[in-house]
């Protein structure tokens, strides 16, 4: 079991509180569909991914990225208990989707950096590393299910 | 992967705003990447550096690391050529392990993000991704 410590929990709580989900999640899987191009794989039925603009304006997109983000919230409000909040998920990520687990590690850095650009000097090293910290449980927890 | 015309324009365009600033900025990356320990295991490269926040020594040695990022910026078509004698070194003596660079790049483009948010465009985050791992694909290439 991951333990986290009074502080940890503090700083993950309190910037979660102030993340506008949909325009984070939005600006994730995009940049992730961006910088990691071959992400795209797995959005073939997204339509218009052929430039960062139609990706950034893409409304499956951005669709998409909120619900990501959304299901994170879970993470955040289960601290305590990731494995068990995101074994189903894992299992589909695994049998129905097909993804590459690595994929989870490379949005979760995507956030970190999307997180840093608009809390600025509220991010501080402290915050980085309890959210590192966070995007590498759920990412293993997400891989947790496969076979 | 190869940088193209427009990664090396975004480059370019980073390190131009940056500017002066970059000195405080690879410290700052170095602290977050060493001390806070984002990556904890990257103070084991450190055993004779004071690893405490603010530190002297991580301040100096952060400048050292934009410099050469800067100086592979000045020389973006060939950074090979330009870094060669920092490989040699990474390869002959201080070997540290090949994953460690994403680590810092990551640092880096964080530290970017935190000063200069405007500037990290998707396009641009991707083409500074792409030559962050190209500087690290330099520095370990004579690794073996």
């Amino acid at each position: 079991m991951v333990h986290w410590t009074a502080e940890e929990k503090q700083l993950i709580a309190s910037l979660w509180s102030k993340v506008n989900v949909e325009e984070c999640g939005a600006e994730a899987l995009a940049r992730l569909l961006i910088v990691y191009p071959w992400t795209q794989r797995f959005f073939a039925s997204f339509g218009n991914l052929s430039s960062p603009t139609a990706i950034i304006g893409n409304p499956k997109v951005r669709a998409h990225g909120k619900k990501v983000l959304t299901s994170f919230g879970e993470a955040v409000k289960n601290l305590d208990n990731i494995k068990a909040t995101y074994a189903k998920l894992s299992e589909l990520h695994c049998e129905k989707l097909h993804v590459d687990p690595e994929n989870f590690r490379l949005l979760g850095d995507i956030l970190i950096i999307v997180l840093a650009s608009h809390f600025a000097r509220d991010f501080t090293p402290a915050c980085q590393f309890a959210w590192q910290k966070l995007v590498s449980v759920v990412a293993h927890a997400l891989a947790r299910k496969y076979h | 992967m190869v940088l193209t015309t427009s990664d090396k324009n975004n480059v370019k365009t980073v390190f131009a705003k940056v500017g002066g600033s970059a000195e405080q900025l690879g410290a700052e990356t170095l602290d977050r990447d060493v001390m806070f320990t984002a990556y904890p295991q990257t103070k084991t490269y450190f055993p004779h550096f004071d690893v405490h926040h603010g530190s002297a020594q991580i301040k100096a040695h952060g400048k050292k690391v934009v410099a050469a990022l800067i100086e592979a910026c000045n020389h973006i078509d060939d950074i090979a050529g330009a870094l060669s004698k920092l490989s040699d070194l990474h390869a002959q003596k201080l070997r540290v392990d090949p994953v460690n660079f994403k680590f810092l790049g990551h640092c880096f483009l964080v530290v970017v993000a935190i000063h200069h948010p405007t500037v990290l465009t998707p396009e641009v985050h991707a083409s500074l991704d792409k030559f962050l791992c190209a500087v690290g694909n330099v520095l370990t290439a004579k690794y073996r």
